[in-house]
């Protein structure tokens, strides 16, 4: 090797210190993960636990562990009726939060999220359309539809994001005004499907609007922990080269990434993993912004790490708001797009006015 | 020893040609190459087109070792980054592409060694956010010399640098080239460091290569006064090495 460039006693001693810190350092990104998965399984019996028959955190976790002997009751209303609504809290937040660390990671842009770009919006779009007009075409496959549908919204608006982002001149800025310029036309287009819907299809329209896990079944449980399924082995392969992003595009292509194929590419997988939640639980906002940007705070951007962080955030995060929704109210159960929305609003807020001066 | 030449190498932005027909003598590894020529000479883009990064016509000829995805590496011109990444973990993600996800003890060693040589152990913790232009430029290097490339692009690495790092810097490639036998081109506007770091020069402007040679055939009062517009020339200081004597700039015709 060369001489060190500079003649430098102390730096001998911290020659070690280089890897045993960065060693260190991944321990406690290891406990940090384990720590929040810990927190989201307390958070899962807690949801479980709460509703109009409070029960106690014993009785859940019994009946989770061994069905067969608890009560019939307790087993019919955790397993059967609790179940997909706290499973599909936790995959629709991890959904949609790494669908935001995505969307962040490949524009460069702290502002981005399913939500505030208006792919969301989109997807809603594409869903009450299947919901609206495919009722009365082909009923059998409605159930199938709304999520295609979704899917191919979200898509077309996600790719046009792409494509506006690689614009000359365009800012981080200008980036969240065409997400509002998205989210305006496709609520305008909403309230046309509305306007013209049966009124069986308008009631499940506006109910999607305020966003709700209450209509949660195994099945839609199931395919969003698919869409989750198929896409993240794409993210994992890819953690260096998504890393690699956040240091610059000239940086990374120099690294040999190919910069231009993995932006299209997790655009393409971050619109599927923002149009299933939304096709089932209607528009949860916030989740894709606030869950990736906790998930930068606890372990930095290196995507081995912030990636699952992210998940569980998100996860999380939708998993307490669903414990909230039922226990703020007693007896009844708010909309749970309406309390993110709620939260998520000043955090976006005390992001545009904090982005410039620190990084995120 | 590791060599370079290139034959007919052409490149496009949009629809100007920014690198044109450029052919070389064989570019010998184990000392410096300057890539000297003012601005918007096509500097980059030649580094780019020689790295694979920019398509266009002709050939890129690497001797004396087996090709693979870091033979040729480019290091571009810093631009900064507010990622939340250390400078040790953007080092390792520099190691690590097109690699498995584990991050080995050796792999973690050779960075050691290498922070140490380049002298920024101290910054390795540092948010690269909270980096200076010239402490950037440093970790850039490291992020370079970790894949342990055979042809080195560097692209005005010492642009934000003091005197004093500039010419550690220089000082450490002309080391590390003589070392390992590899071909370190350098985009550089100081001719003077060129005259004492370089080997050779390779001249461009307009997209099109004006003269390769030795830095003592290269840099003369015509390079000056054609290439770069300035009147001056190059005499042998007290120290007994060449250096340049600037007049001032050439009037516009």
């Amino acid at each position: 090797m060369a001489k060190p460039m500079s003649a430098n006693t102390e730096i001998t001693t911290e020659t070690s210190s280089g890897r045993h810190h960065y060693r260190a350092q991944t321990a406690r990104r290891y406990a940090l993960l384990g720590g929040l998965t810990l927190l989201l399984l307390l958070c899962l019996c807690i949801d479980l636990s709460t509703g109009p028959a409070n029960f106690t955190l014993g009785e859940v976790i019994h009946t989770l562990l061994h069905p067969e002997t608890a009560k019939a009751q307790l087993r019919v209303v955790i397993w059967e009726i609790r179940m997909p609504i706290a499973l599909m809290a936790i995959t629709v937040g991890a959904g949609l939060s790494v669908a935001g660390a995505q969307m962040q990671t490949i524009l460069a842009n702290p502002l981005a999220s399913p939500f505030t770009l208006g792919v969301s919006a989109a997807a809603g779009f594409g869903a009450a359309l299947a919901l609206v007009l495919g009722v009365s075409i082909i009923p059998s496959m409605v159930e199938i539809m709304i999520p295609i549908n979704a899917f191919i919204m979200a898509m077309l608006t996600a790719l046009l994001i792409h494509a506006f982002s690689r614009m000359r001149g365009v800012t981080v800025e200008t980036i969240v005004l065409l997400g509002i310029a998205l989210v305006f036309t496709f609520n305008a287009l909403l309230a046309l499907l509305q306007y013209v819907a049966s009124e069986q299809a308008l009631a499940a329209v506006v109910f999607w609007t305020m966003g709700s896990l209450v209509k949660a079944t195994w099945t839609k449980v199931a395919i969003t922990a698919g869409a989750l399924l198929i896409v993240l082995p794409f993210f994992i392969r890819h953690s260096w080269a998504l890393t690699a992003l956040r240091l610059g595009d000239a940086k990374a292509e120099s690294m040999g990434v190919n910069v231009k194929g993995l932006r299209l590419r997790t655009m393409l997988f971050v619109s599927l993993l923002a149009a299933i939640p939304v096709s089932f639980v209607g528009s949860i906002g916030f989740i894709g912004l606030v869950g990736p940007h906790i998930a930068r705070m606890l372990v930095g951007e290196d995507q081995r790490f912030f990636m699952p962080a992210a998940i569980i955030c998100g996860a999380l995060i939708m998993s307490a708001t669903s414990i909230v929704s039922k226990i703020l109210i007693p007896g009844a159960i708010l909309p749970i797009g309406v309390i993110t929305a709620l939260v998520g609003v000043p955090f976006f807020f005390s992001l545009i006015f904090t982005q410039r001066k620190s990084a995120w | 020893m590791v060599t370079l030449r290139l034959n007919n190498l052409s490149t496009r932005y949009g629809h100007h040609e920014v690198v044109r027909d450029i052919t070389t003598p064989t570019i010998p590894g184990g000392s410096l190459t300057a890539v000297i020529g003012p601005n918007a000479a096509g500097k980059s883009s030649l580094f780019r087109r020689i790295a694979g990064l920019a398509n266009g016509q002709g050939e890129v000829e690497v001797g004396g070792v087996e090709y693979d995805r870091n033979t040729i590496c480019y290091m571009p011109q810093d631009t900064g980054a507010n990622a939340v990444l250390s400078v040790y973990e953007s080092i390792i993600l520099a190691s690590k592409q097109g690699r498995g996800l584990k991050v080995s003890d050796q792999e973690l060693i050779a960075i050691d060694q290498l922070l140490e040589d380049l002298d920024i152990m101290p910054l390795a913790h540092r948010n690269l956010g909270q980096l200076s232009g010239g402490q950037r430029q440093l970790v850039a290097l490291a992020q370079t010399l970790i894949r342990s490339p055979k042809v080195l692009l560097m692209d005005e690495p010492t642009s934000a640098l003091d005197l004093h790092r500039q010419m550690e810097v220089l000082g450490f490639m002309q080391r590390k080239a003589e070392e390992t036998g590899m071909v370190v081109m350098i985009a550089i506007h100081d001719l003077n460091h060129a005259l004492h770091y370089c080997a050779q020069a390779l001249v461009i402007q307009d997209g099109r290569m004006q003269g390769y040679g030795t830095c003592q055939e290269i840099i003369d009062q015509s390079l000056l006064e054609n290439v770069y517009r300035v009147r001056g020339h190059v005499e042998l200081n007290s120290l007994g090495q060449r250096q340049l004597v600037l007049r001032g700039p050439l009037a516009h015709l």
